[in-house]
């Protein structure tokens, strides 16, 4: 007798469509020990964490304030994540995005709202794109690993701000704090209800929309698929196989970009240290379970909302540090991973000899 | 000067370097593992807490080494068993690492252990400029010698090693010969995951002898680049990580000399030597001077085979 693994055919989708939540569910139960062993009742935590995030008008809007930079920015991993690109470094592209369109609103005096908004929109756009590019033209021109360079240029972004509102942006009236002056009206987005909910989120959805029709409907869509399922015969058909990885790259980044104008202008009024608590990072996640898809990523995005403000109030009833979230998302990899395996494979127990 | 600047290159790039033989003995195996960050956080803090309880330096490197050899063993099974994907397994590795000994990590803060000591060799810590920081540094940094070398001889001098290496390469064709394909994958990833471990406790037991949280702060994305520039191989790992070291050394230099260069900018200067090295080790690696192992990052499956 012996446990054999098989191969399955057609891999059913049912059990395709179960999978992320059963790996959500046995990470919620696991990362239940890890609550006991630091001394916290996990269904009180989990309890905590679904009546913060959902139990109120207040908290749901506080979930959708989160969920926009995570949507923003999940859908820029996710669109490299189609052609088989690793952008590890939305993170960053966050950054340099808030950093360019901070730097539109500070300095270049316009008053007209609808002209200000728009060019600090593109400006994030072209400098998260720009950051990207520099990845992708690394790839593209001499192969080299874009996870690394992507990832690393993370912290060159992060310090760079650092340095911008330590040093030369920073506000002389802002009693020696990290953060630069507060934007002028003319560059705040519209909020909404009395909350922090703004007008941010329905770009995103509006993004969200254009990429699932630009991926589904169009010639390009096309080609970023094939170059990514299958790069020789993409290079066989024609297809420009270096130009696109640069152009899939840098969209990617100035997506992630956009995430840092809309916070910049619609939540935080300023850019200041620590823009993004690691949004860049969770958007990889989200566009793993999300598996490519732009609705798939709006979803994950909100369930990944609900988990942030969650965390948030873990914090603050628990006192317990932020960054167990990034413990509660690796082990939901963990597990996404692992029940991949018996997507693809059953398990038989076979009887015979070692080579039945 | 050099001298001093020497000593703090040593010091410096010790961390990585264990860090970047760890992953270079993943990847023989055909294994790449982005986890390394999170390793480290993982070892610095188990080699603390072991110290911390014990009272013995000794004991917080063994409760390094064993704990991210249990931690590794996760991507060890989802990237060998179960076939899963590497990158990603790696990156959750990370995130795993960063939030756990954050978790685990708070009551460690503040505490003090005394941490490892110079202990000068005889004669040899006398000789001129590399005497001081080749010979009268700590047992870890010694230890670091040691295994660039053991991993040297064990790649290039043994049949296991021989049969690790064609793992990365070829393992259809190990398996054809016997080699126990898988069994072998896993203690090559849990093994090197064990030694970033140890890099790991080199930054709460030797450099700075307290635990703070995320203190790797890059250094594990360091190496996995360097594994790159070393070409797979420990003694150039070395000069990689040495050359590290050396920046990250002039940088803390300029910055006690009182530059006017913000810190911040000079912060950012071993992330961007690490790209800049990147891309020029890629572009030799182009030209066919490297020797990335064949099969790197590809799941072995029996029943693949052609």
């Amino acid at each position: 007798m012996k446990l054999v693994t098989e191969r399955r055919e057609i891999s059913s989708p049912l059990l395709r469509f179960l999978t992320p939540i059963g790996s959500i569910a046995v990470a919620l139960f696991v990362a239940g020990f890890l609550l006991l062993a630091s001394g916290v009742d996990p269904l009180a935590a989990y309890k905590d964490i679904i009546v913060e995030s959902l139990g109120s008008m207040y908290g749901l809007s506080e979930t959708l304030v989160k969920t926009t930079p995570l949507i923003f920015a999940g859908l820029g991993v996710s669109l490299a994540f189609r052609m088989q690109i690793w952008n590890i470094g939305a993170e960053g592209q966050i950054y340099i995005g808030a950093m360019a369109a901070s730097g539109v609103a500070l300095f270049s005096g316009i008053d007209n709202h609808w002209l200000m908004l728009l060019l600090m929109f593109t400006a994030a756009f072209i400098a998260g794109g720009s950051w990207a590019g520099v990845a992708g033209f690394l790839r593209a021109r001499w192969q080299v690993n874009e996870v690394i360079v992507t990832l690393l240029m993370n912290y060159i972004a992060i310090l760079f701000v650092d340095y911008l509102v330590y040093g030369p942006w920073k506000d002389p009236k802002g009693f020696n704090f990290p953060l630069t002056a507060q934007f002028t009206d003319s560059a705040r987005l519209a909020e909404y209800f009395d909350t922090r909910l703004h007008s941010g989120f329905f770009l995103a959805l509006f993004v969200a929309l254009v990429l699932y029709l630009f991926m589904e409907r169009t010639v390009w869509g096309y080609q970023i698929k094939v170059i990514g399922s299958n790069p020789k015969a993409a290079q066989y058909a024609g297809m420009k196989t270096g130009t696109t990885i640069f152009m899939v790259l840098f969209l990617s980044g100035a997506i992630a970009g956009v995430a840092g104008f809309s916070e910049v202008a619609g939540l935080q009024h300023r850019l200041q240290h620590g823009i993004s608590p690691g949004y860049g990072y969770t958007a990889i996640i989200i566009a793993w379970l999300a598996k490519r898809s732009a609705i798939g990523v709006v979803i994950v995005s909100f369930l990944m909302g609900v988990l942030l403000v969650g965390g948030d109030s873990l914090q603050i009833y628990w006192q317990l540090p932020i960054a167990l979230v990034y413990a509660f998302q690796g082990l939901i990899l963990f597990f996404l991973l692992a029940s991949d395996f018996f997507v693809q494979y059953r398990i038989k127990l076979v009887k015979g000899g070692k080579y039945a | 000067m050099l001298e001093i600047l020497l000593d703090a290159t040593v010091r410096a790039g010790t961390p990585i370097l264990f860090a970047t033989l760890g992953a270079i003995i993943n990847e023989r195996a055909g294994i790449i593992n982005l986890g390394i960050e999170g390793l480290m956080l993982i070892g610095a803090l188990a080699g603390f807490a072991g110290t911390h309880a014990s009272g013995s330096l000794l004991v917080g490197v063994l409760a390094a080494f064993i704990v991210t050899f249990l931690a590794g063993s996760i991507h060890a099974v989802i990237t060998v068993q179960l076939r899963g994907n590497q990158i990603v397994s790696g990156l959750a590795m990370t995130m795993f690492g960063i939030g756990i000994t954050a978790l685990f990590g708070k009551g460690m803060v503040g505490q003090t252990i005394a941490g490892f000591e110079r202990v000068a060799i005889p004669l040899l810590s006398d000789l001129p400029v590399v005497g001081k920081a080749v010979f009268n540094q700590n047992l870890l940094i010694y230890f670091s010698f040691l295994l660039v070398f053991i991993i040297w001889f064990f790649f290039y001098r043994t049949r296991w090693g021989l049969a690790v290496r064609t793992l990365g390469e070829n393992p259809a064709a190990a398996d054809t010969c016997g080699v126990p394909v898988n069994l072998y994958k896993f203690l090559a990833v849990t093994v090197g995951s064990g030694i970033v471990g140890i890099g790991g406790a080199y930054l709460s037991l030797a450099s700075t002898p307290m635990w703070i949280e995320n203190m790797s702060a890059g250094r594990g994305w360091i190496a996995v680049a360097l594994v790159i520039f070393a070409g797979w191989s420990s003694p150039k790992a070395m000069l990689g990580a040495y050359l590290f070291g050396g920046i990250t050394a002039m940088q803390l230099r300029f910055q006690a000399m009182g530059t006017t260069v913000s810190a911040h900018i000079l912060q950012m200067l071993p992330y961007f030597f690490t790209i800049v090295v990147l891309v020029v080790s890629t572009m030799r690696l182009q030209k066919g001077a490297s020797q990335q192992p064949e099969s790197l990052g590809l799941p072995y499956d029996r029943e693949d085979r052609k």
